[in-house]
């Protein structure tokens, strides 16, 4: 595998610390732009790598940043995505935990690039312990002179805060974090006007996930081409991939775009195979939002090619035969799994994530929990399968924020690929799945 | 109403410095954003919860309606509108932790303390709660209890871990230090 970018360091003991993380090239990326470069050769250089949004929508970072507004004497914001809460990802947490000054770094280098003086973290309230780390982070670099005022003599002025949320999967979508950052319930705003020209405060402001600010780093170490020139056409770099469920060895892994999925899967690099040498059944490969795929169509495209762990190849065949690389929260099901009693699961969780402003979204939810609930109990006719398609088809598209479609999209997808096992639910009472419908504990210590 | 006001909450000096220096994170004339962060110091300072002279004394503090306060408490799921154990022991019970047996640690948790999810032990030491995703998916399944994670759960190390608070019969907060485990 090629150099990492961003974990090249996590195992070292002590790189939590200011010290060894300064010994081990830290903090080069705030002199080299703070030295050596404007503020737009820095975004002009993101421009160049190529970067995407590492928070799940994928959007060009350069670009995004070159949408600032820049009105005379008002305050310029960057606000970090922390509030990680996609079901299946747990990237931004590994990194802020073991590597901390890796993002103070890239809000710093990205703050100066921006021109903001004040700049947030929002973290997820759950996440408190990691509040507690980044402060200490903060501190430190604050005492080494990389924070405050007049930073390396240059006159710019930075101060980092880090913010702690409530408990609200909503505030990872960018309006609803400003919202909650004002102090507010996290009800997404209506765009436009977009954050980058009316954001935190009524004040321009760039929201960006930690992932894609900490790649900022190397980036500018390297140089935008250096990034854009691993990975495969517009999926450049490398990005940090969420493992979870029934593999022999879960966690984060930092991949090149480009990976084959088969390949992330089974190798002993990677994801090590399906636990207890079961078969293959299912993928969520980005995130709870995202249409789960059976086997076959997560390890080849309906083309019958390599599906490969790239925005590109995820998505290739759209949602008929295709899913997204989203968060990169890649859950893995076996055999075993019930999809109807795992995708209750995801619709329990967005009924109880909707924040309740547009009525297809709060009312959709619950009523798409109802009816998954109804099916898995035994009591389920086989029209509520057409209602409960009928339903999310109503909520796509038609609410302020994505959540409605990110509610909508698993259940379509499990519909699609999976229809057989709820009609197995309606017609027995049960699934051949109840057999052994999730994962015992005690089989697992037996294990 | 007039016991309420007799009994009215008051915060320690070293929360109310720690709340101002909050609000001095802010530009002038936005202190409310140092609302969810007060909110968190106010639940850990009294019991655990926020009662209704607590978040009125938070609207106080930060110079804003009490209205403000409660549409917000009630908006998040971490601030509890109601008395909680000492231990809130929070179950994650979303598709990853799902697919390695949280409904196992559930179950288990339920019948071993002997309530239901929602409930609190008559000790007043442990309150179950189920919760959506916690970004402990790799390490699945897994609880929190205060600020810490409780991960790779088994029913050895659920009693291990319910042993070692009713041992240390403290309440927990999401302000306690933790032990990060490697993961």
């Amino acid at each position: 595998m090629a150099k990492k970018l961003l974990l090249e360091h996590d195992h070292i003991p002590g790189i939590q610390g200011y010290e060894v993380y300064r010994k081990h090239g830290g903090y080069a990326s705030v002199e080299k732009a703070i030295k050596t470069m404007t503020p737009d050769s820095v975004v002009e250089e993101v421009k160049k790598s190529g970067l995407r949004g590492r928070g799940g929508a994928g959007f060009p970072t350069g670009m995004k940043w070159s949408f600032l507004a820049k009105p005379e004497g008002v305050a310029r914001y960057l606000v970090c995505n922390a509030d990680e809460s996609e079901p299946g990802t747990f990237k931004d947490r590994y990194l802020m935990s073991r590597i901390p000054h890796l993002l103070i770094e890239g809000m710093i280098t990205s703050s100066f690039a921006l021109g903001a003086n004040t700049s947030y973290i929002y973290v997820r309230g759950e996440y408190y312990y990691i509040i507690a780390i980044l402060e200490k982070a903060i501190q430190e670099a604050y005492a080494a002179g990389w924070l405050g005022k007049n930073i390396l003599g240059s006159g710019f002025n930075l101060d980092l805060f880090v913010q702690p949320g409530g408990g609200a999967y909503i505030c990872g979508e960018e309006t609803a974090l400003l919202e909650s950052l004002e102090g507010k319930r996290g009800n997404p705003r209506i765009k436009p006007p977009f954050p980058a020209v009316k954001g935190v405060w009524g004040c321009p402001t760039v929201v960006n996930n930690v992932e894609t600010i900490a790649a900022v780093v190397p980036i500018i170490n390297e140089g935008g081409e250096a990034y854009a020139a691993i990975g495969i056409g517009r999926s450049t770099g490398t990005k940090l991939i969420s493992a979870s469920g029934h593999i022999n060895k879960p966690g984060v892994y930092e991949i090149d775009m480009g990976v084959p999925v088969e390949e992330f899967i089974y190798s002993d690099q990677y994801c090590g195979g399906i636990k207890n040498n079961k078969k293959l059944k299912a993928v969520v490969a980005g995130g709870s939002s995202v249409p789960i795929l059976p086997a076959d169509l997560i390890l080849k495209t309906a083309n019958g090619d390599a599906r490969l762990m790239t925005y590109e190849s995820l998505s290739d065949g759209g949602f008929a035969s295709g899913s997204m690389l989203g968060s990169g929260g890649f859950i893995v099901m076996d055999e075993t799994t019930s999809i109807v009693k795992n995708l209750w699961t995801f619709a329990r969780f967005y009924h109880h994530e909707s924040c309740g402003q547009c009525s297809p979204c709060r009312e959709g939810t619950r009523w798409m929990e109802q009816i998954i609930h109804k099916i898995i109990h035994g009591h389920g006719e086989l029209k509520d399968i057409d209602l409960l398609w009928d339903v999310q088809r109503k909520i796509e598209g038609n609410t302020i924020c994505p959540l409605g479609d990110a509610a909508a999209w698993p259940v379509a997808s499990a519909i699609r690929h999976f229809r057989s096992e709820f009609e197995d639910y309606v017609n027995n009472g049960h699934s051949i799945q109840d057999v052994k419908h999730y994962y015992s504990v005690n089989n697992l210590t037996e294990a | 109403m007039h016991s309420t006001m007799e009994n009215k909450p008051q915060f320690q000096a070293d929360t109310l410095k720690l709340i101002k220096e909050i609000k001095a994170r802010y530009p002038e004339g936005k202190q409310k954003s140092a609302l969810l962060p007060a909110l968190h110091l106010a639940q850990a300072e009294f019991d655990g919860w926020l009662a209704v002279p607590v978040m009125d004394l938070v609207a106080e503090v930060l110079d804003i309606s009490p209205i403000e306060v409660y549409e917000v408490a009630s908006f998040y799921s971490m601030y509890n509108l109601k008395p909680v154990g000492k231990c809130l022991l929070e179950i994650c019970r979303t598709s990853s932790c799902w697919l390695m047996g949280s409904e196992d640690i559930v179950r288990y948790l339920e019948t071993k303390l002997n309530i239901q999810v929602g409930e609190t032990t008559p000790d007043g030491m442990f309150t179950l709660k189920t919760v959506e995703c916690l970004g402990s998916c790799g390490t699945a399944p897994m609880m929190m209890c205060g600020a810490q994670f409780h991960e790779n759960l088994t029913f050895e190390k659920v009693d291990f871990i319910v042993q070692n608070l009713q041992a240390e019969g403290k309440r927990k907060t999401y302000f306690d230090n933790v032990v990060v485990e490697n993961y």
